[in-house]
């Protein structure tokens, strides 16, 4: 069923989901959300199975024409909407009516926000995700960024009858100033200085931060004396901390598949989702974990996520 | 240690999802081999918590469910594994013929390729499609495949200035390289010719012609096969 059309798309608004997976070795990079935490909560306020295909608005959110009765849920960033006219929250889920316009506009703090829809957006499956990989042009709407004229479909979803809002203590900040958690490796012992250097300096975010990676700017990161400069090209993470020729940080994101350079730590999953809501000039300091704490936090935030899936449900 | 073969895997912790198990730390033929075939008997002995295996030149990452499983134990099943190897069937790799339409408006710098390298036009073709090419990896963009066994007469540098849209299909060369743009994007190879098959066709029950391991052989036609296989392509 036709849900929107898509008035103005703003800054860079794609259909994503949790990802594609099982073709990175072919060359394609699992795309999906950023911010996986403010996806999986908006699909969970929009009463939406858990992998339902959202809208990843990019600092400046679009404008859109209503054109079915559905319920909406916008988390992440934090983020100026009106409907009408009349200003609605994040992180609650609210109804709309075919002739309603939502204007979701910037960003007040964050980067990034999803929308979710009652039902999830339709779009083709390809190779068993809906999400946009504009690199190949690929998945979600016709494989690019909304523009505008856009009539996007959703699937038919469940409606509720009072609106399903998350618990405020559990709506994350995002404080311009961020500290990362991550873990040396694989290419830890091409460094010695290095990495103290890493752990022991702020690192701000450049103007080339994307779905690819961000790119930090702050003291040099020295590969060892007698270390090759680059390694025999492999397979990348999302977090892993590139060092290139210019010694400047990069944390790989989600649209990369292979790299040459070598990779001092590699973020904690748990944290991804921060670095996805950081924004140009915020300031970066990266913690020292283990692997055993990184996963130790990693089970109890699939218990915590596992609990919320009961507290909005009894709503 | 032989041809750059670890006598026993390297394992390099890759955040708290990944772990890489490097096989060997040189670009050859036999430490790829041995990549290819852990990742087969991977996939036909399914490792529990294993959610991708990636393999490339000299290494495999293996993305884990860290609820699931820990590298420790992965780790363990992995060199179990490896150790009865010798029992596991691995198929021998593929040999895809790719057809090439060489020079012309489809391969702009061939004639680049024979001055650099004072050969003919015609021995630059006849010398790119002798080798069977090992794909050693796939990645960069869907299908690029990275391949080894160019001709030491035929390594021409890249372009000093790179192309903004090199078109699907293009067969290039780079310095000891050479390799497909299965996807138009831009890239600073030496264009010598250009393929009508798709290498990567999304909607196809199988998107992709081959992967890592197998082996790329190049077979020259002319202008009036291209156009006709082109076609057949797009239906």
């Amino acid at each position: 069923m036709k849900v929107f059309t898509v008035l103005t798309p703003g800054g860079y608004t794609t259909i994503q989901d949790e990802g594609r997976y099982g073709y990175q070795q072919m060359g394609i990079p699992a795309s999906g959300v950023l911010d996986a935490f403010a996806f999986h909560c908006a699909n969970l306020l929009a009463a939406n199975p858990e992998n339902s295909a959202v809208m990843e608005i990019t600092v400046m959110g679009p404008r859109l024409d209503i054109l079915a009765p559905v319920d909406l849920a916008v988390t992440g960033a934090d983020i100026k909407m009106t409907l009408n006219d009349q200003p609605v929250p994040t992180w609650t889920s609210f109804s709309v009516k075919p002739g309603d316009v939502l204007d979701i506009q910037q960003v007040k703090s964050g980067c990034r926000a999803y929308l979710a829809v009652s039902g999830g957006i339709d779009v083709p499956a390809v190779m068993g995700s809906r999400s946009t990989y504009v690199g190949a042009n690929i998945g979600g709407y016709e494989g690019r960024a909304l523009k505008a004229g856009d009539v996007i479909k959703c699937g038919q979803g469940k409606r509720q009858d009072r609106p399903r809002q998350m618990p405020v203590d559990l709506i994350p900040a995002y404080p311009p100033e961020l500290t990362i958690r991550a873990i040396p490796g694989p290419q830890d012992d091409f460094f010695t200085e290095g990495l103290e250097v890493l752990f022991q300096s702020d690192f701000m975010v450049s103007t080339k931060a994307d779905r690819m990676g961000y790119r930090l700017q702050g003291p040099k990161i020295k590969i060892r004396e007698g270390m090759p400069k680059s390694i025999i090209s492999e397979p990348t993470m999302p977090g892993g901390v590139q060092i290139p020729a210019d010694e400047q940080p990069i944390i790989l994101m989600v649209e990369q598949t292979v790299g040459g350079y070598a990779k001092i730590v590699t973020v904690i999953s748990v944290d991804l989702p921060r670095v996805a809501q950081a924004t140009p000039g915020d300031t970066i300091h990266f913690e020292r974990v283990s692997l055993e704490t990184a996963h130790a936090l990693y089970q109890d935030q699939q218990k915590k996520m596992e609990e919320l899936k009961n507290v909005l449900a009894s709503r | 240690m032989q041809n750059g073969l670890f006598e026993k895997a390297c394992f390099r912790t890759a955040g708290d999802r990944g772990l890489l198990v490097e096989y060997g730390d040189v670009i050859d033929p036999a430490v790829n081999s041995k990549v290819r075939s852990m990742a087969i008997a991977i996939e036909d002995n399914p490792l529990k918590g294993v959610i991708e295996v990636i393999p490339t030149y000299r290494s495999l990452l293996m993305i884990y469910d860290p609820v699931l499983t820990v590298p420790a134990e992965l780790q363990n099943l992995l060199e179990t594994l490896e150790a009865r190897l010798g029992d596991i069937k691995i198929p021998p790799p593929r040999t895809v013929e790719i057809p090439v339409c060489y020079g012309g408006e489809f391969g702009p710098d061939i004639d680049t390729v024979a001055d650099a390298n004072q050969l003919t036009v015609s021995e630059v073709i006849e010398m790119h499609c002798e080798p069977q090419y090992l794909i050693y990896m796939v990645g960069f963009t869907p299908g690029f495949p990275f391949l080894g066994g160019l001709s030491e007469k035929l390594h021409t540098p890249r372009l000093e200035t790179p192309r903004t849209l090199v078109p699907e299909g293009s067969v290039g060369i780079a310095n000891n390289q050479t390799g497909i743009y299965p996807i138009a994007s831009p890239g600073g190879w030496q264009l010598i010719g250009r393929t009508p098959i798709k290498l990567f066709a999304p909607g196809r029950k199988n998107p992709f012609l081959y992967q890592a391991g197998d082996r790329i052989k190049f077979k020259p036609i002319d202008a009036e096969e291209y156009t006709r296989l082109f076609e057949k392509e797009a239906e």
